[in-house]
């Protein structure tokens, strides 16, 4: 078994990094990635750098350094949120780098694109399951160039050639002679050492760490309280601030009575806002209750009108608009034309993302300076903003990255850090802003309202033609405003312009339509959330209509997508398919490519009289090509399941006069461990490059789920979170 | 006003109001940050902690309410035995992700084990239903209450 001894995550980056840098420049491409971005130009890594050896610490590159006592520290471009992806890097770094992997100590990258920016986004974003996609060539050459450099210092040393040595556990051998060399011992000698231009990679039949399903690093402190997420930063002299913001979406501050408020024991400060009010204290429960004891009248502003209702209203009013074409193969008019035409539309809800550590940020404001400590998706924006909002120079502002309480998109939004930098730069010393859970939920980014409009003809019970539209609020264009091309959100038609099965005329649009005063922003899961559900529904729809065996139907229409077929045909082995179940128990199936990882999952669910549906039991079986690390995955792929059936039975956030109506977990309901079914995972062993998996177990749920409860019930539900009400004893949809 | 607590076997002295719940005299003035904010009204048990071996919800018990009585946190369970079970249950099976509510899962988790040592399935879903995960857990949760009860080894 594999333990960090010590796995430190909560220091601050030291030494200047700006000068080290990849060995290797340029864009890993040549897999599927989920998203294609063409941002090549925003922010390209920076090209090779002589490397660094401040201090006699060798610093091949912006992930490694080795000191003298070989003390080997991982520098992590991506962020840890739960989904292991510390481990996985570190493992990808030491495998090439042949290090002494239980003894790693891991550090949070500082904000710096162009040493540490996704190489599919251009920028230090974490998010669209891309991590180990995007840097899984990279990291291997920035620990094989390392390795070499390493080899080449012991080899000159020895008066050997290089090639007659070997490296293992952080040490250089050259077993003919018998000696060795430690890395610490070798650290300065390194630092001079050219860095090879073309490093070979390991073979991975050589792999000694990558597919071993090792012991996570950040566990550990993650078990005994010790771990240090933002929201618990401490520094001395710290204030504690709460916040509430106008209810009304776009609201602003009237009057403020604060004279209860100041009365209660370590309120310092009350902060007034256009648009929020802080109150500074003690603590937190000072905050918290100062900020119960105000009286504020909100300027509600033109937005207090808006619900649900008629967002759904102009929703549906636009879907029926003709959307900018994303994808057109063959002849849609004359596909739909032929065979049995089926039409249908699939509705999906606001979610927010609630992740379990509230939104926060601990902020230091000066007048020259600002220093943040929070958890961040977006190490470099939450820099760029808080600048702006502070007032200064990018290079003042300071942040300090933590672990993530959870991130699931609500991290990819820098708002929390811009509104606690202005209440720190009204407040002497540093203060850390907490939102409540009832502000957290109703000040989010939500993941938007969709709509999907479905038609298809069948023909001796294939698909022959098949036109898809997706209507909903474009994230991608306030975002990532490059990427939003031609009126397409990629985002929101992912997993729709490369539906799996095999169509000869096939026609997908995109509908912009942005809800009035809602922000909207990535949930987990994104646009195959969405467009996965939909095409899984319909697809059983179809199936049916066909008179045919929803895995069967799926199955004639793979020919493209081997990897697909062979995950399905694992899972209908595996998930007992087909076998007899009792009334009013189901099995439903999904399949979809998404985040480059190909997946296949059978829920089996119960709709009892009343319409409430207990989960009895999950199978999932998938090839993610080579698994970095195979518990991980699994790992991933239960919490993602359990995230996306979350969503599907109670996921909604519903607007009233301008405000969300949920406020905290008893309106805004998770799966809790009573209600969790057996969940078993199937990782297929593969050869191919690594695909995503923190997202892929969220957009298998839903509609597997939804499926399930077709096949009990006979009804087919079309929106999402389910309506019991319509698949209670009596009621037909 | 001084209060002086026994929190993980050791006297805390500090001056913080009777109504201000145990969680932020634990975090926001005693410097205690194991011990987690998730919800602020007992529904996520992420602030779970033990009074006299028993778990309560930290972020609604009033720290005047605690009085002699000895408060356990994350920090100091893994001196209990089992505490120490769970913990290692915990990491043998890999059951962690973000890890924000896992304080108050193996708070309630060893609080479980303190009080049935061989819990089935409908003990486990009692005790452990008022813990949130978001990052949905569960499973393993329930394999590693049932581990560290039969001290299987992984």
């Amino acid at each position: 078994m594999i333990l960090a001894e010590k796995t430190i995550l909560a220091e601050k980056i030291s030494g200047d990094v700006s000068r080290r840098t990849l060995l290797t420049a340029g864009l890993a491409g040549g897999f599927l990635l989920a998203f294609h971005l063409p941002l090549r130009a925003l922010a390209p890594n920076e090209p090779v750098q002589p490397p660094d050896a401040t201090e006699g610490k060798f610093a091949p590159n912006a992930f490694i350094r080795i000191d003298q006592a070989g003390h080997t520290t991982l520098v992590m471009p991506q962020v840890e949120m739960g989904q292991g992806v510390y481990t996985a890097i570190a493992m990808i770094l030491a495998e090439e780098l042949d290090a002494d992997f239980p003894h790693v100590t891991l550090e949070h990258a500082p904000p710096n694109d162009k040493l540490y920016g996704n190489p599919v986004f251009g920028l230090q974003v974490t998010g669209n399951s891309n991590s180990i996609r995007a840097w899984w060539t990279q990291l291997r050459k920035g620990g094989a160039g390392a390795r070499a450099m390493l080899v080449q210092a012991a080899a000159q040393q020895w008066q050997v050639d290089p090639a007659s040595c070997t490296a293992a556990n952080g040490e250089v051998i050259h077993k003919e002679s018998g000696r060795r060399l430690s890395y610490g011992e070798l650290a300065q000698a390194a630092g001079s050492q050219t860095p090879p231009q073309d490093v070979a990679l390991k073979d991975p039949n050589d792999f000694v760490l990558i597919g071993k399903p090792l012991k996570r690093l950040d566990t550990p402190n993650k078990a005994n309280g010790k771990a240090v997420y933002g929201i618990d930063a401490i520094l001395p002299g710290m204030k504690f601030a709460t916040v509430a913001a106008c209810p009304v979406f776009g609201g602003k501050v009237g009057k403020v009575d604060d004279s209860a408020a100041k009365k209660i024991p370590g309120v310092q400060k009350i902060v007034v806002l256009d648009d929020m009010v802080a109150v500074v204290g003690d603590h937190m429960w000072a905050a918290k209750k100062g900020l119960d004891a105000l009286v504020i009248d909100w300027n509600e502003g033109p937005n207090a009108h808006i619900s649900s209702k008629d967002i759904w209203r102009d929703l549906r009013a636009a879907s029926e608009k003709d959307g900018a074409v994303a994808k057109s193969e063959g002849d849609i008019a004359k596909g739909l034309a032929t065979g049995d035409r089926l039409d249908a539309s699939y509705e999906l809800p606001f979610l927010a993302h609630a992740p379990m550590e509230p939104v926060n940020a601990t902020v230091h404001v000066t007048p020259s300076s600002c220093e943040i400590w929070t958890g961040t998706q977006i190490m470099t924006r939450v820099q760029s903003e808080a600048a702006k909002a502070a007032g200064l120079p990018v290079e003042k502002v300071t942040v300090n990255n933590h672990l993530l309480g959870g991130g699931f998109g609500r991290k990819l939004e820098p708002d929390m850090v811009v509104a606690a930098v202005r209440v720190a730069k009204q407040v002497d010393g540093p203060v850390k802003v907490v939102w409540t859970r009832e502000e957290d939920i109703q000040h989010d980014v939500y993941r938007p309202v969709y709509r999907d409009t479905i038609s298809a003809t069948l023909s001796d019970g294939k698909i022959v033609g098949w036109r898809y539209k997706v209507s909903g609020s474009a994230v991608i264009a306030r975002w990532l405003p490059p990427a939003f091309q031609k009126g397409v959100d990629i985002d929101a038609v992912d997993s729709a312009v490369d539906a799996p099965y095999d169509i000869p005329n096939l026609h997908v649009e995109y509908v912009r339509a942005e809800p009035p005063a809602v922000p909207t922003g990535f949930w987990r899961g994104v646009g195959p959330n969405n467009n996965v559900f939909a095409i899984e529904s319909f697809m059983d729809e179809l199936a049916r209509k066909a008179g045919k065996d929803p895995i069967d139907f799926r199955r004639g229409m793979l020919g493209k997508n081997p990897r697909l077929l062979a995950a399905l045909n694992l899972v209908a082995e595996k998930s007992g398919w087909g076998q007899p179940l009792p009334a009013r128990v189901g099995r439903g199936v999904s399949v979809q490519p998404s985040f480059g990882s190909f997946i296949a999952t059978v829920v089996e669910a119960e709709v009892d009289e009343q319409g409430e549906v207990h989960l009895h039991r999950v199978s999932s079986a998938v090839d993610t090509g080579i698994a970095v690390n195979p518990d991980t995955i699994m790992a991933q792929l239960e919490g993602g399941l359990i995230f996306g059936l979350t969503a599907a039975l109670y996921g909604e956030i519903t607007i009233d006069k301008g405000r969300v109506q949920q406020s905290n977990f008893h309106d805004y309901r998770m799966l809790r461990i009573d209600q969790v079914p057996k969940i078993e995972v199937h990782v297929i062993k593969s050869g191919e490059a690594p695909g995503g998996i923190g997202e892929t177990g969220v957009t298998a749920g839903p509609p597997a789920l939804r499926n399930a409860i077709y096949a009990a019930t006979g009804v087919a539900l079309r929106r999402l979170p389910i309506d019991r009400s319509l698949i209670a004893v009596g009621r037909k949809a | 006003m001084a209060t002086t607590l026994t929190i993980n076997g050791e006297p805390k002295s500090f001056d913080a109001p009777a109504d201000m719940p145990l969680l932020w005299v634990l975090r926001d003035v005693l410097g205690m940050t194991g011990t987690k904010f998730g919800c602020g009204i007992a529904q996520c048990g992420a602030c779970t902690v033990h009074i006299d071996g028993k778990p309560v919800r930290s972020c609604m018990l009033p720290v005047g309410a605690v009085r002699n009585r000895a408060v356990t946190t994350i920090e100091g369970v893994g001196a209990t035995p089992s505490g120490a079970k769970v913990q290692k249950a915990w990491l043998d099976l890999e059951v962690i992700q973000c890890g924000y509510c896992q304080p108050g899962q193996i708070m309630s988790a060893a609080a479980l084990l303190g009080a049935t040592s061989n819990p089935d399935d409908s003990d486990i879903d009692a005790a452990m239903a008022g813990n949130i995960c978001r990052c949905g857990t569960y499973v393993r949760i329930r394999a590693a209450i049932k581990q560290a009860a039969s001290g299987r080894q992984s």
